[in-house]
């Protein structure tokens, strides 16, 4: 290896030489030389080198269940933005069970503006992402406020069997869903829904440090205690 | 934004409350920079929040327009720059960006920020232009009051160079500074249902009924005035929309640290 | 006497000073500011995105915007009018072939990756701190890259063969000028961008190409640190918290 394992390497930096090492995402092999294609983390498990990405738009994955908003009602169902370089299709069989006569008015059932949160069944070689929202969970969100966060930092901000977002929902009593493309939704009481943003955005700006569970345990427990004794004076 | 959406911001700012925790009549934190950039005879970097917009001046020897035989030009043009948003696209200027030009060009013309008499060089034949440009950087929220103060900023930071009396030496400025008497500062504030707000981020921006911005100068006097929004306002509402305006702009003329002390 | 000491007192295959630095545009999907000596230049990335009208998109792979402008301000005499000129499309144009040949874009067909350049601030070379800074803009918006770009002008100032002509160079008098602004892929060594105007002789090309090269290389490590510098958080993990370990993949709901 020419660079230690968990640094940042940027595109074009050469990471290993020879040929035990094989190349996988955002790696890229060059004679004798691994390659970074792109701005990462370096990670070497064995024999494996790649890199986990720290910027970049969300990269659509068959079974993802994202949150996407309604940009535009089409003949025979729906397009919707999915924060990703494309938008995806929701076609009128897979928006309900419900029959859909021909020529019905699609906006009875997901207008401009909406946000739902859904799965995505396929993606093409050409990049053409479709949904379905038959499953359980995916549904047409309500009131509330959406956030956006970097896609690489989902998995952390749901943590193991979804413990971090359950912890927050649990000290905020507020409703959250987090998509895998990075798009949040949370609706609470006003200076609860604020403290499950910051603690989101805790998790966000940590996630590489270690203890994250219990410092945002410990975060959220101080914040709760200074708003209770803001409501007792 | 979507009806549901907005339903739930309504809520918060009926609450008195901003996503960002701001109270609804408080400003993020505002900065003003001067002479950010050299080739310029005069420049300024505002920022507010996140919002942050580049003014630059330029002075050129010109014919004065014929109504005006003695008195200098002033021009001011914004750009939106794509670079600052995902919004912004590259081409002829925007609706939007005519808007804020001619709201922040009317403020200091209605000010008489600049004595354009004083830029007469020679009666009919020769005035001095003074042409503001306004770029943004990053499009957060409240163009319109940052590009209104960065212009103000850039004009008092601006210093002639030197005439011959034929043509302009760029390279060398002098100390002379631009004729400055009054500054405007401009204001705008929000009306979502009941409530007023100013210095909405992008998202606030989307959701509102009606928009006001005054201009104000320092002794409290309204220069100019655009309303915005497609809903309709009471006088009573123009009235403690004015009456924000003012407050908040004594607090922004604040931030103009210039040399060339501006009434 | 001919021009055998630089006006700035500088070593012919010095550069200016230049900083670098990245994600200074917060709503773009990458940025970055590149200065050398008093030549300033701001990038951002947007994309890849949907490109409209349909007729521009090509469906084997994702295409490459670039557009260079000078802010009204930011040059030195008259104001530079608004809407873009003959030289600024040419620019756009040399810029986005100086960085096609680094991007992997066959994974967004149909998409554009937009990247402005923009000058608030000029004193020759604009062109090339336009690349220096779009590469590490587009490297910040986590664009898959087979490496970065650097660039930098180089040329012969009457007898001198010298790097990174400034202003007073490049209008010097009394003698002839070779402006040549080249882009570098640093790791292959290999040219995307060549132009050239002035009068050079063949020997003279040959040494300031080499000089571009290695002043290239050296712009690499500074755009390469202030990528470094922008995410430098990111590298304390420590230990086995599990950061990127297996989680459940699917999407968490209420």
């Amino acid at each position: 290896m020419l660079v230690a394992d968990k640094s940042i390497v940027v595109p074009g930096e050469e990471v290993a030489v020879g040929m035990d090492f094989l190349p996988t995402e955002g790696v890229y092999r060059d004679g004798e030389k691994l390659v970074a294609s792109r701005l990462g983390l370096l990670s070497v498990d064995g024999r494996l080198v790649k890199l986990i990405p720290l910027a970049g738009k969300y990269l659509p994955k068959r079974g993802d269940v994202i949150v996407g908003k309604v940009v535009d009602v089409l003949i025979s169902g729906w397009r919707i933005d999915i924060n990703s370089a494309y938008t995806a299709m929701l076609s009128m069989k897979d928006a309900t069970s419900e029959f859909i006569a021909r020529g019905a008015d699609l906006t009875r059932y997901f207008t401009f503006g909406d946000y739902i949160v859904t799965n995505i069944v396929n993606v093409t070689s050409q990049n053409l992402v479709d949904l379905t929202m038959k499953g359980p969970g995916l549904r047409k969100l309500s009131e509330g406020r959406v956030i956006t966060v970097a896609p690489n930092k989902v998995p952390r901000i749901i943590g193991k069997q979804g413990s971090m977002v359950g912890m927050v929902k649990d000290a905020t009593g507020c409703r959250i869903t987090v998509g895998q493309n990075g798009i949040v939704w949370l609706q609470g009481e006003p200076s609860q829904e604020a403290l499950a943003v910051a603690a989101i955005r805790k998790v966000e700006s940590e996630s590489h440090i270690s203890g994250l569970t219990e410092r945002i345990k410990a975060f959220l427990d101080d914040e709760t205690k200074k708003l209770q004794a803001a409501l007792n004076v | 934004m979507n009806e549901l959406l907005k339903a739930h911001l309504s809520r918060w700012l009926g609450n008195g409350r901003r996503y960002d925790g701001r109270m609804l009549d408080v400003f993020r934190p505002v900065s003003v920079e001067l002479g950010v950039t050299k080739n310029a005879e005069g420049s300024s970097r505002v920022r507010i929040g996140d919002t942050e917009v580049m003014a630059g001046v330029k002075l050129a020897v010109e014919s004065p327009y014929p109504d005006t035989p003695k008195d200098g030009n002033l021009m001011v043009n914004v750009e939106l720059l794509p670079l600052s948003s995902p919004d912004f696209e590259a081409g002829p200027p925007s609706e939007e960006a005519i808007e804020i030009a001619r709201v922040v060009d009317r403020g200091i013309r209605e000010a008489k920020t600049l004595d354009t008499k004083k830029l007469c060089i020679q009666e009919g034949e020769k005035v001095w232009a003074v042409m503001i440009d306004i770029c943004t950087i990053n499009s957060d929220g409240n163009l319109l009051d940052a590009a209104a103060l960065a212009a103000v900023a850039a004009l008092q930071d601006t210093r002639f160079p030197e005439y011959t009396g034929t043509s302009v030496n760029y390279k060398k400025l002098t100390d002379k500074r631009l004729p400055l008497v009054r500054a405007p500062i401009s204001v705008t504030v929000f009306k979502l249902g009941d409530f007023l707000f100013v210095d909405p981020s992008v998202e606030e921006e989307s959701i509102f009924d009606a928009r006001l911005t005054v201009a104000l100068t320092r002794d409290g006097k309204i220069c100019a005035m655009q309303k915005g929004g497609s809903a309709s306002l009471s006088i009573d509402e123009v009235g403690r929309m004015v009456d924000l305006a003012a407050l908040k702009a004594s607090e922004l003329a604040g931030y103009l640290q210039g040399s060339n002390k501006l009434k | 006497m001919g021009y055998d000491k630089r006006v700035d007192g500088r070593r012919p295959d010095e550069t200016r000073p230049i900083v670098a630095k990245a994600g200074i545009i917060k709503r773009a999907d990458g940025s970055a500011m590149f200065r050398i000596g008093d030549t300033v230049a701001y990038a951002a990335v947007y994309g890849p995105r949907d490109l409209f009208p349909k007729f521009l998109q090509d469906p084997q792979r994702g295409i490459l915007r670039c557009r260079y402008n000078m802010m009204p301000f930011s040059g030195a005499g008259d104001r530079v009018k608004p809407g873009g000129s003959r030289r600024s499309k040419e620019i756009s144009m040399v810029t986005e072939t100086a960085l096609l040949p680094i991007l992997n874009l066959e994974d967004f067909p149909n998409a554009v990756v937009d990247v402005f350049v923009e000058l608030p601030q000029t004193d020759a070379g604009t062109r090339c701190a336009g690349i220096c800074a779009a590469a590490i803009a587009l490297a910040d918006a986590g664009l898959s890259m087979k490496d970065l770009v650097a660039a930098v002008s180089v040329g012969k100032v009457d007898k001198m063969v010298v790097v990174d002509l400034n202003y007073a160079e490049e209008s010097y008098e009394n003698g002839d000028v070779a402006d040549v602004p080249v882009a570098f892929i640093p790791r292959t060594g290999q040219l995307s961008l060549l132009q050239m105007d002035g009068l050079i002789d063949k020997e003279s090309l040959k040494k300031a190409l080499e000089l571009g090269r290695q002043a290239c290389s050296r712009i690499y490590d500074v755009q390469k640190a202030a990528l470094k510098e922008r995410f430098a958080s990111a590298a304390l993990v420590n230990g086995n918290n599990g950061a990127h370990g297996p989680v459940n993949g699917k999407g968490d709901s209420e």
